[in-house]
């Protein structure tokens, strides 16, 4: 996996062309139109969701400048929104993105040992992607489910009340068998 | 069991559906405010009930409303604030996620009363698979004529979208809220002016929390008088407790205002006590901001009155003995926690949430997080503790927007109640390291 910028830039430019898929435009059109004339820089963070659903779970450069060209604003302004929120991956990232709670109600009910035990099973610091390219490690601060933690995020599910080594197992065996879905394609 | 408001059919299978909500007397209130009322008398009603905002501040909510610019020609808007972030608050998305088109008939009857044609409701982007249940939602309410061109025949128009956040803590302050709203960084402003005034897109808005939205409905069908009856002094109606922590029963209970605290965390029927036969240690009462209380505290005031579940009650004693009501989010500490580790964790959490835009909040969680970080390692010195009570005073009070004080705060008052764990930690290195490792007051115990 890529370390550091440069390598991300370097990766990045195998990509050859940043095209959406027509589901994808569709629903961006669509957060456009939510907003009224001279503002659609409005739906740049639905758009930036998007955009990370449809290419492999990070905002690549290229990327950012598709969505700045999208809504014919200047690259930075998506770079300075993208760096913003923690949302966004700048760099590339595993299969599956583990966002584990880590903020306080969820460690009175043991979140530090699922991430401990995590970074054992997956032989992986937090931030790191496993060698096999599944998993990702990133633990977030509070996602609103404090009564069912500890818990943990992938994508658009919650996975909650992995209070037991063995049902941590069991998560991480369903994720080795789950394929990645862009949810609007099921939407629309 | 007392009045359910918000929650009364929340567990009637399908109420998510538009046709099971009406069967159970969903979306009355815009039928009677759009054909019935005028705006102004909407807003009367708002007002006498007393409702106070629900996100966290406690404002009365008619009041807010009430001061919302209303010039000729420019829209004006309302927005939801769904971005539920403190720590220890799940109501909301429990809420939304169950039982959508409460508070879909809540922004209706809402921005009919504010004049407003187009209303948002911004929810943290970690909740996407519950925006995608809000726009199923509006999506029956667009196809039954509730939202649209001339609701109901009524001739009033509205427009209602659902727009994602993308991880950000500071995006639940109101202005940093709308600045993410109009696709940029979440900077909150400099008041004034107020978003009642200039708010999104530069147009007279009001910002309000789902539950204070979710709660007008109800107050347009009954009254706000019949409001007003309900719970306890200046806290009327009810509330939703996010209920978090070492407890039997986790989870979200509706609530009157000015339950006893002792019976809210005892009570099989709301938290079901402490698990694991446990003893009460501590309770965060409103959210991971709000000052922490020691149990003898939290049961009573420091009068020896039982303390209630209320605005007032829960805030008696000031920041001396007493706590806050805030965002309704009930952690509770079993005696096998400790305050520091757990203060750190907390400070970790406003140091990775500030925005950076204000140097004492900046700097100051930065500050913060590093010293309860030595503390909590074993290496802690001396000073460190008056040094964490001169941060948290120089953020406390010195920043644009509340998220400053609302690190602070949580800082400030572990020390004031609990100084001898800190004190033991900085004395007792090597042993407050050891996994598991709690001070129990005189007695410090060593447990592996």
């Amino acid at each position: 996996m890529p370390e550091t910028t440069d390598d991300n830039y370097k990766m990045a430019e195998t990509i050859n062309e940043v095209k959406f898929s027509d589901a994808g435009m569709a629903e961006i059109q669509r957060y456009i139109s939510h907003y009224p004339e001279g503002r659609q820089k409005s739906a740049i963070l639905p758009i930036m969701h998007v955009a990370q659903a449809e290419f492999g779970g990070w905002l690549s450069p290229q990327v950012m400048d598709k969505i700045a060209e999208i809504l014919n604003i200047q690259p930075i302004e998506v770079y300075e929104v993208a760096t913003f929120y923690t949302m966004f991956n700048l760099k590339p990232v595993g299969k599956h993105v583990l966002e584990v709670c880590r903020t306080g109600p969820c460690c009175l009910r043991g979140a530090d040992q699922v991430i401990d035990m995590l970074k054992e099973k997956l032989n992986i610091e937090e931030g790191e992607t496993t060698a096999d390219g599944m998993f990702t490690l990133k633990p977030v601060e509070c996602l609103a489910s404090c009564g069912t933690g500890p818990m943990l995020q992938v994508r658009e599910k919650f996975y909650e009340n992995i209070d037991s080594e063995e049902k941590l197992d069991q998560f991480l065996e369903t994720m080795r068998n789950t394929e990645v879905e862009t949810p609007y394609h099921q939407a629309n | 069991m007392g009045i359910k408001i918000l929650t009364e059919h929340i567990n009637v299978p399908g109420i998510e559906t538009l046709e099971v909500y009406r069967k159970h007397g969903g979306y009355r209130s815009v039928e009677k405010a759009l054909k019935t009322m005028s705006p102004d008398e909407v807003v009367e009603e708002v007002k006498t009930s007393g409702l106070r905002g629900r996100g966290g501040a406690g404002f009365p909510t008619g009041m807010k409303w009430s001061f919302l610019a209303k010039p000729e020609g420019i829209p004006r808007y309302l927005v939801c604030n769904a971005d539920e972030s403190e720590p220890g608050t799940f109501k909301d998305r429990y809420f939304m996620e169950k039982t959508p088109h409460s508070l879909i008939e809540g922004m209706i009857t809402s921005s009919y009363a504010l004049g407003a044609n187009t209303s948002y409701i911004y929810i943290r982007g970690e909740l996407m698979f519950v925006l995608r249940i809000l726009e199923k939602a509006i999506a029956e309410a667009y196809a039954a004529g509730l939202l649209g061109k001339n609701i109901l025949g009524s001739g009033y128009d509205l427009d209602l979208h659902v727009a994602p956040g993308g991880g950000a803590y500071i995006c639940g302050e109101e202005t940093a809220l709308l600045e993410s709203l109009e696709g940029k960084r979440g900077n909150p402003r400099n008041k004034p002016p107020f978003p009642a005034v200039k708010g999104l897109f530069a147009s007279p808005t009001v910002v309000n929390n789902v539950e204070s939205i979710a709660s007008v409905p109800w107050i347009v069908n009954n009254g706000g008088a019949e409001y007003a009856k309900i719970g306890i002094g200046r806290s009327t109606g009810t509330k939703l407790f996010s209920c978090s922590g070492n407890i039997n029963k986790p989870g979200v209970y509706e609530i009157e205002l000015g339950v006893p605290v002792e019976e809210f965390i005892y009570s099989d029927e709301y938290c079901g006590g402490i698990w694991k036969g446990k003893q009460l240690k501590a309770v965060v009462p409103g959210g991971s901001s709000v000052p922490i209380l020691p149990a003898n505290l939290i049961t009573k005031t420091a009068a020896g009155e039982d303390r209630l579940m209320s605005y007032e009650s829960l805030s008696d004693g000031g920041f001396v003995s007493g706590s806050m009501l805030g965002s309704g989010a009930f952690i509770v500490f079993d005696e096998d926690q400790c305050i520091v580790r757990n203060t750190w964790n907390y400070a970790r959490f406003y140091h990775h949430e500030s925005c950076g835009q204000c140097s004492p909040c900046r700097e100051g969680t930065g500050w913060m997080e590093k010293v309860l970080h030595r503390i909590e390692h074993g290496h802690g010195h001396q000073q460190d503790i008056d040094l964490l009570v001169s941060v948290a005073k120089q953020i406390e009070g010195n920043t644009i927007c509340p998220l400053g004080d609302a690190a602070a705060w949580p800082v400030a008052s572990a020390i004031r109640h609990f100084r001898e764990e800190f004190e033991w930690h900085i004395k007792h290195p090597k042993e407050a390291i050891l996994p598991g490792a709690v001070y129990r007051g005189q007695l410090a115990t060593i447990e592996a």
